[in-house]
């Protein structure tokens, strides 16, 4: 099928994106990279009236670190830029993993890292990689701009605190600050969606010896990505060893509900869940400096 | 039974009156660049950059497969890099430069090395993904360093071949790759 028939504009500056989505005569949806909604738009799935393509306003393919360190995600930067870019490579090795684990490179050409954010599919990689590296999303809107932090981003399938008139103009990570990271995921095929993913960081205590600070994140695993902390907790004060590993994937176990669909029963995903965290802890485990 | 499969000049072969349409919709007109020659047209909004290329510009060697994003049989260079032309619309690609099957090795111009090593290695099997897999393997061609392995898995997975042809694509883009960065006498094994 082709898309119904909508207008298009390409303003230039975030007050005229504003401008175009408060129009109420109307539905405008938001394009960026378009890797999510043409397809939606080609199935009928989505009939705006309005795309309000907002990659042509200056400022918003910025990509840089800020004097604190935090890394700034423009709402225009490319998904395969971002994960290219060797700050960005240095910095936040989650996030380049994360990217890389999208569909294929000519989808990453063109998809953008806040695109996907606030899309929002529950099984996409960069909301869990989000949470477990604590973003801030400022999002533009009529009264001014906010700012939102991770837990309050993701509210269901598909929604996140972004409201239709309002648009996120990016997303910002703090600073790494020598965390070890891991994102593994289970997918039937190399580039699908994953059935089951799971962002970790760990800190090491100033010893080396103990996990000072945990961090796991699911994605697959409900309507939003599932922070669990009685994984965080079990992981916590020990040496990251086969005790405190097993520990962690009991607690995963016990506190993931994902649901059944044609992809895999909820069975099969905690079972999974399971073993990618154990998985994903050792490498973070490994890779802390 | 001869047919003329010569590609017009792009330049010249779209300022026909865009087709009447039922519905009222947003059209643009845009200026781009396709295969190195100036190209400005009339789009509606929602028109694809498959459909533009394929029916507007008659730049059939961009294959429409599964129309949403899957395949990769619609691959074009956008801006150098590859990009699914049924997941961009052409109003997106205003102001941008394109490059088909077609640009590669227009009239009697020799094959290109990604399209000469696809011919000796059997890298096209039917023929309908050829052109995606092709300007994929072009575009890791033209990166300043040789990809990896693990790089040329990661962006010939962007495309389906159901003939299962992989084995010989993947040795295609081998040599192609060998001769852009090796000087090209090194028989590539898998």
């Amino acid at each position: 099928m082709k898309p119904t028939p909508f207008d298009y504009s390409a303003p230039g500056s975030v007050g005229e994106v504003l401008a175009l989505l408060a129009d109420e005569e109307r539905e405008a949806k938001v394009l960026a990279g378009g890797q999510s909604l043409i397809p939606m738009l080609s199935m009928r799935l989505a009939r705006p009236g309005l795309l309000v393509d907002i990659t042509r306003v200056p400022g918003l393919d910025r990509l840089y670190a800020d004097a604190s360190g935090a890394l700034h995600i423009g709402a225009a930067v490319r998904q395969s830029r971002a994960a290219d870019d060797p700050a960005v490579r240095d910095g936040w090795p989650l996030l380049a993993a994360a990217i890389r684990r999208i569909g294929h490179p000519q989808i990453r050409h063109r998809g953008t890292v806040c695109g996907s954010l606030a899309h929002h599919d529950p099984a996409a990689e960069l909301p869990a990689a989000a949470l477990a590296l604590d973003a801030r999303f400022v999002i533009a809107g009529p009264g001014g701009t906010r700012t939102v932090g991770a837990a309050d981003f993701f509210v269901a399938t598909f929604q996140t605190a972004v409201a239709p008139d309002e648009l996120l103009t990016e997303v910002v990570l703090p600073p790494r600050a020598g965390d070890g990271w891991a994102f593994e995921e289970l997918a039937r095929r190399h580039g699908d969606f994953a059935t089951l993913g799971v962002a970790v960081t760990l800190r090491r205590a100033p010893d080396r010896r103990t996990v000072a600070a945990a961090r796991a994140v699911f994605c697959g695993a409900g309507p939003v990505p599932v922070r669990l902390p009685a994984v965080e907790e079990a992981l916590t004060g020990t040496d990251a060893g086969a005790a405190a590993l097993d520990a962690a994937a009991s607690a995963a176990l016990a506190g993931l509900t994902p649901a059944d669909d044609v992809h895999a029963t909820a069975a099969y995903r905690r079972e999974a869940a399971a073993h990618l965290l154990v998985r994903a802890c050792t490498l973070a485990w490994e890779r802390c400096s | 039974m001869t047919t003329d499969l010569a590609t017009p000049d792009p330049a010249t072969a779209i300022h026909a009156a865009p087709p009447p349409l039922a519905e009222p919709s947003g059209w643009h007109e845009i200026r781009l660049t396709v295969n190195g020659a100036p190209v400005t047209a009339q789009v509606e909004s929602r028109l694809l950059l498959s459909d533009f290329l394929r029916d507007r510009l008659r730049l059939t060697g961009t294959h429409v497969g599964c129309e949403h994003g899957v395949c990769g049989a619609c691959t074009v260079l956008v801006d150098g890099e590859p990009a699914r032309s049924c997941l961009t619309l052409a109003v997106q690609c205003a102001g941008a430069e394109l490059r088909t099957v077609e640009g590669l090795a227009p009239g009697d111009a020799p094959l290109t090395p990604v399209q000469r090593a696809f011919h000796e290695c059997h890298g096209m099997q039917c023929g309908f993904c050829t052109p995606g897999f092709v300007m994929t393997a072009t575009a890791l061609t033209e990166q300043p360093r040789r990809p990896d392995a693990a790089d040329v898995a990661d962006a010939l997975s962007g495309h389906l071949c159901r003939c299962t042809g992989y084995r010989n694509i993947r040795r295609a883009v081998c040599q192609a790759l060998d001769e852009r960065f090796d000087g090209g006498d090194a028989e590539q094994g898998e």
